[in-house]
């Protein structure tokens, strides 16, 4: 039998090497530390100075006072309205927009310009968009509503046409060779394909939608971010509390529907 | 022959029940939000040429500001958004160890990191930097903060699922030979997240740069700033200087990190 022959320690393999690639990122990190808190002029005084405050700061948001229901429903509402219709109306239009940007139905002169556009709906934060809108139609939430259509449409019609591009051909193959006409073929054969994901798509936006339309206010787009925005201006931190308390709260229902309805579809 | 009498359905009575109730409150929403919003019609047929008016005010862009202003700004915005990208992993990536069921196994532990990942994620970004700049002044320091503990929900998520989805056989190996706790983790687990660990932390910054952008107009350092004063002296022209700018980093933020992403999985 043969016995194993002890190798030689010069000759054995370390099983775990150094990785170079790791070790050099973790240097480019530590300057990169190094230079940016050098350059924004960060330093640990003012950190510490804050820390005071921010124990003043807790001490005001609680407990947090809800007498200004009222005020805070109405806020509460609006955004909830936005939500609602900037998530139809958008949903609605990056439907056509989608289909329009998928690559194996459209041409490439009619995807490519249509592609471009979906990009720059997405490149804008909302907030921007936001404060453009606010500046063209006025204070309210119509320009809220226009913003969040916006971001819906550069983020479904983006995740739609390539919800698009990956089905499978032969359903569609069926469906032309009854004859079909476009219309048909597209509801008969790449709509069922896609619904579940696109309800997927749509309560994730929708869930976004309901994020954003409580922040769009504080540049004037109407709903809850309105109402935040001028507590925190008049230093009402305990109404501010209690404003943060509800948006999480809403956030958490929804996250509780919604996985309701994904069940059911 | 016998004859099949069997007509055939693809839900259920139940299944078919709960799909029309989920769209019947979804069409009472609809209705109701569309019927109460308070949108003031003129303002939305006058929209179109107030755009309009808008953008000939933009025109032409003030290139001379870029040099001046925006350069240190934009310079400024993009280290406010990789120093929070980098401040967040002292936060989030315990909290993901501690929401990562096959690194610890209490329940208890899970909730506790869970609540906070919620929390980090259903406050916005500029209601995080409304809490900063109250508690350190305006500047970078609340701009970083804002950043970075709006990052943590993300990036705990979504590194926590990663390490749920890990091959157990090396860790298991590890453990067999009596290896330390901190061995395990850096031999076992990191070499197996480590790509996607990067990528994640790549996407989180490609997001972080639209965000830091907007953090400025309340007082969070950056582009915001500079854009919130030109808007502000309805200096339309620089307006449209910073906003090409974002844009220009933006889309190159998103090429440089998808190409990235590309290698690295």
């Amino acid at each position: 039998m043969a016995r194993l022959k002890p190798i030689a320690a010069d000759k054995q393999q370390n099983p775990f090497p150094r990785n170079w690639g790791l070790s050099a990122m973790w240097v480019v990190v530590a300057i990169y530390l190094v230079y940016s808190v050098d350059a924004m002029g960060l330093n640990l005084d003012r950190f510490l100075s804050g820390l005071g405050h921010a124990d003043k700061l807790l001490g005001r948001m609680f407990p947090p006072d809800f007498s200004r229901w009222e005020l805070l429903l109405d806020g509460l509402i609006e955004s909830l309205e936005i939500a609602v219709i900037s998530s139809v109306v958008g949903i609605f239009f990056s439907l056509f927009i989608g289909l329009f940007a998928a690559r194996n139905f459209m041409p490439n002169w009619i995807s490519s310009p249509v592609r471009a556009f979906i990009a720059l709906c997405r490149s804008f934060h909302p907030v921007i968009i936001a404060i453009l809108f606010v500046k063209s139609v006025g204070f309210g939430a119509l320009a809220g509503i226009l913003t969040l259509i916006v971001a819906t449409i550069g983020f479904i019609a983006k995740l739609f046409a390539e919800a698009i591009e990956e089905i499978s051909f032969k359903q569609v193959e069926a469906i032309q060779a009854t004859g079909a006409s476009f219309v048909s073929v597209i509801l008969f054969s790449v709509m069922p394909q896609v619904f579940s994901r696109f309800i997927g798509f749509a309560t994730y936006q929708f869930d976004s939608n309901l994020r954003n339309s409580t922040m769009v206010g504080i540049v004037g787009a109407g709903g809850l971010g309105g109402t935040l925005f001028s507590a925190f201006q008049r230093f009402d931190y305990d109404f501010v509390a209690a404003i943060l308390i509800t948006i999480i709260a809403l956030i958490l229902f929804w996250e509780f529907l919604s996985t309701v309805v994904r069940r059911i579809f | 022959m016998q004859h099949i009498d069997h007509h055939w359905q693809r839900f259920t009575l139940s299944q078919k029940l709960a799909r029309y109730s989920v769209y019947l409150c979804f069409t009472l929403a609809l209705v109701f939000s569309v019927r109460t919003v308070e949108v003031i019609p003129e303002f939305f047929y006058d929209a179109p040429e107030q755009m309009m008016d808008m953008f000939s005010r933009m025109w032409p862009i003030d290139l001379e500001f870029y040099p001046t202003t925006v350069h240190g700004a934009m310079i400024e915005t993009l280290n406010i958004a990789t120093l929070g990208t980098l401040v967040t992993l002292i936060f989030s990536i315990p909290l993901a160890l501690m929401n990562a069921s096959n690194i610890v196994a209490s329940p208890w532990v899970h909730w506790i990191a869970r609540f906070f990942l919620v929390s980090s994620r259903s406050v916005n970004s500029l209601v995080w930097a409304l809490l900063f700049v109250a508690i350190f002044g305006p500047g970078v320091l609340a701009g970083v903060l804002a950043i970075a503990f709006r990052s943590v929900g993300f990036v705990g998520k979504l590194l926590a699922e990663a390490l749920e989805e890990i091959n157990m056989g090396s860790v298991e190996a590890l453990r067999a030979t009596g290896a330390p706790w901190g061995a395990v983790m850096l031999k076992g687990y990191l070499p197996q997240v480590l790509p996607s660990f990067l990528s994640i932390v790549l996407f989180r910054w490609d997001i972080n740069v639209r965000e830091s952008a907007v953090l400025g107009l309340v007082g969070a350092g950056g582009i915001g700033v500079v854009l919130s004063d030109s808007m502000n002296l309805f200096q339309w022209e620089q307006v449209a200087t910073s906003l090409l700018a974002i844009f220009a980093v933006v889309i190159m933020a998103e090429i440089l990190v998808v190409n990235i992403r590309k290698r690295l999985i």
